[in-house]
């Protein structure tokens, strides 16, 4: 090149004073900078003018650095999706919705080799942002990149207010742009946008003990606040994934069931009437039916109550005995069935039928011992008893469809709620608690 | 690499302050409390420290950029009001010249356009969308500037010049844009972003600490 070449730049050298005791030459101890009206060397003991220049500069200092400390020291180092990264800038943002100055604050994340990295932190949320080299494409509220749809979230005018430390341009306190964020969980596209200049940027949402753990920082992060624009959603994301399972798992269910219920024997072995006359019975009124077999393998037992209650009931004194073992089932039965008119119409109480089943019967030779009570004054009432050996039973399905289905709603219901709290904080609430399950 | 280096005043070790505005550190040797004393306290938390010309690139790296090896021959330092960036003149091994933008550690490659009819410098904004070579582009951003500092061999000599506006464009698919109006014809570069590993780059400049 010929002379008068515009040489490079070389960062200049900083200029450094030490801070010593003018009395004894000893180094200062500072402590409680900037409140202190003097310092005392600890050597000699002697009061340091408070005028002194540079205790000055540090007060100054100290008084515009601590208004708002960040929180991960400037000249931190640590490793983030891989990358070392020092902490060399700070600022602090705001922007104003409806009178309220919301602000959040960002970290320059340097490393000498890989584009810059922010880090934003609002009310204890993170976001890891990167400046995207391919441009989004901006639909109706909302936009599509790299494939993906992103929903706008927030525009808003976006203020610095304090800055820190080293970024790769010149920010100024003062300096406003007009911010808009589009989401899609846990990502976040913002543009900035100024007169000359529309930048694009992607934010990956983070946690605090993350953070903590990458930069290792002393103590913990603040407790997050509230639900941010890309919070994962701490809910299963995929309700729609879970009422997929929800659904396949009940059908398994249903063929589970028919399974059952085709394997099933559901064999009659005993079936017997009864009557009761009126005034029947006095006094001891048990008896025995005529012995019945349940053959093959232990089975459950369903016993079966008829009668003809009419606004009146009948309850038996059951027992099921082995007549090889003696062995018994004690149990007992009542039907009753009421039924009237008033005010609200027709009603029915109760039923004509009973259904009992009793689990784990060994096979064997058995026969019931029936004791029926009645109301004294009871009309006629005819009754039939019939027992069925190896009939299916489908409680245990129905608990199972509740364990599935009750899983299902609450996750659904929290995730709504969670969407419904990100939301609300977006220029797009809901209208609403309770209207849509967007 | 940000942050300044100096000697202690008492005993001559080398201090280092934990960032670049700080202005206190104790010497680790006599303990010394150090104060800096060329900071700018009036901007201290209201405008931001720029990193020292801190690219990794130096005249005579080498790289790859799709199967060809090039090697850096000279360097633009462009300067605006609010900060900088390098255009590194590369040679590729097929002769061809071409620009290695580094803007914040964030690489473009650029090829110059033969392309005419550019739009002038008074007639651009940002959002505007142009298409060349049957890619659509956006401007993003519009940057006067000047030129801060050349290094090596340079196709032009026009560094002397006063502020000049450069226009960056995108597009969807992460190609890069250059309208430069450094002379009375606008000039258009065509490129596109690349990443620093992908580039294979070899004689880097070493920072201490990385």
């Amino acid at each position: 090149m010929s002379a008068g070449t515009p040489p490079l730049p070389i960062p200049p050298k900083p200029q450094v004073k030490a801070l010593n005791c003018p009395q004894c030459g000893a180094a200062i101890v500072l402590r409680s900078m900037g409140h202190a009206e003097t310092v005392v060397c600890e050597s000699c003991h002697s009061i340091l003018d408070a005028k002194d220049p540079n205790l000055q500069i540090l007060q100054k200092f100290q008084v515009v650095t601590g208004e708002v400390p960040p929180l991960i020291p400037l000249g931190t180092r640590g490793k983030l999706r891989g990358t070392d990264y020092e902490v060399i800038g700070f600022q602090r943002r705001s922007i104003t919705v409806e009178g309220i100055r919301y602000d959040w604050h960002e970290y320059v994340l340097f490393n000498p080799y890989k584009p810059t990295h922010y880090l934003t932190e609002y009310n204890g949320h993170w976001n890891d942002i990167s400046v995207c080299k391919e441009l989004p494409v901006v639909q109706f509220a909302s936009v599509n990149y790299l494939g993906e749809v992103y929903k706008h979230f927030q525009t808003s005018d976006a203020n610095t207010n304090y800055v820190l430390g080293e970024f790769p341009w010149q920010v100024r306190v003062g300096e406003h742009a007009t911010v808009t964020d589009y989401v899609k969980p846990p990502r976040v596209l913002s543009s900035e946008k100024s007169v000359n200049e529309v930048t694009w940027s992607l934010g990956e949402y983070m946690y605090g003990a993350d953070i903590w753990k990458s930069f290792n920082l002393p103590g913990h992060p603040p407790e997050a606040v509230g639900v941010y624009e890309n919070q994962p959603s701490p809910v299963n994301e995929n309700v729609k994934g879970i009422w997929s399972a929800f659904l396949a798992f009940a059908l398994l269910l249903l063929v589970l069931m028919a399974g059952f219920d085709f394997a099933a024997h559901k064999r009659i072995v005993f079936d017997s009437s009864y009557r009761l006359n009126s005034g029947e019975p006095r006094g001891e009124a048990s008896f025995v039916t005529d012995p019945f077999t349940l053959e093959d393998r232990t089975s459950n037992v369903e016993v079966k109550t008829s009668a003809s209650v009419n606004n009146s009931w009948i309850y038996l004194n059951y027992a099921l005995i082995n007549q090889d073992t003696g062995q018994a089932w004690d149990f007992g039965r009542e039907v009753s069935y009421y039924h009237g008119y008033d005010s609200d119409g027709s009603w029915t109480e109760g039923s004509r039928t009973d259904n009992v089943v009793i689990p784990s019967v060994p096979s064997g030779h058995y026969y019931l011992r029936i004791e029926p009570e009645v109301d004294p004054k009871h009309p006629p009432i005819a009754y039939s008893v019939q027992v069925k050996c190896d009939v299916p039973v489908f409680g245990f399905f129905g608990i199972a469809f509740l364990a599935l289905l009750l899983p299902a709603i609450a996750i659904t219901w929290r995730s709504i709620n969670f969407e419904r709290m990100r939301w609300a904080e977006s220029d797009h609430p809901p209208i609403r608690i309770g209207n849509s399950e967007d | 690499m940000t942050q300044p280096v100096s000697n202690c005043p008492n005993c001559g070790a080398k201090i280092v302050f934990k960032w670049s505005g700080s202005v206190q550190t104790v010497c680790p040797y006599c303990k010394s409390i150090l104060v800096r004393t060329d900071v700018d306290l009036k901007k201290v938390g209201q405008v931001a420290d720029l990193p020292p010309d801190s690219s990794p690139i130096q005249l005579n790296t080498e790289g790859i950029y799709r199967n060809k090896a090039f090697v850096v021959i000279g360097r633009i330092l462009y300067e605006y009001d609010q900060g900088g960036w390098n255009e590194w003149h590369i040679t590729m091994n097929d002769g061809a010249s071409a620009w290695l933008s580094d803007a914040q550690n964030e690489y473009a490659i650029s090829f110059a356009s033969n392309t005419t009819a550019l739009p002038a410098a008074t007639h651009i904004q940002v959002g505007q969308q142009f298409s060349w070579n049957n890619q659509r582009y956006t401007l993003t951003v519009i940057t006067p500037a000047h030129y801060r500092g050349v290094e090596g061999e340079l196709p032009f000599q026009y560094w002397d010049k006063t502020d000049v506006t450069f226009a960056d464009l995108r597009s969807e698919t992460g190609k890069f844009a250059t309208l430069d109006y450094s002379d009375d014809q606008p000039a258009l570069y065509l490129g596109e972003f690349v990443e620093f590993d992908d580039l294979k780059l070899r004689n880097l400049r070493a920072f201490e600490g990385w």
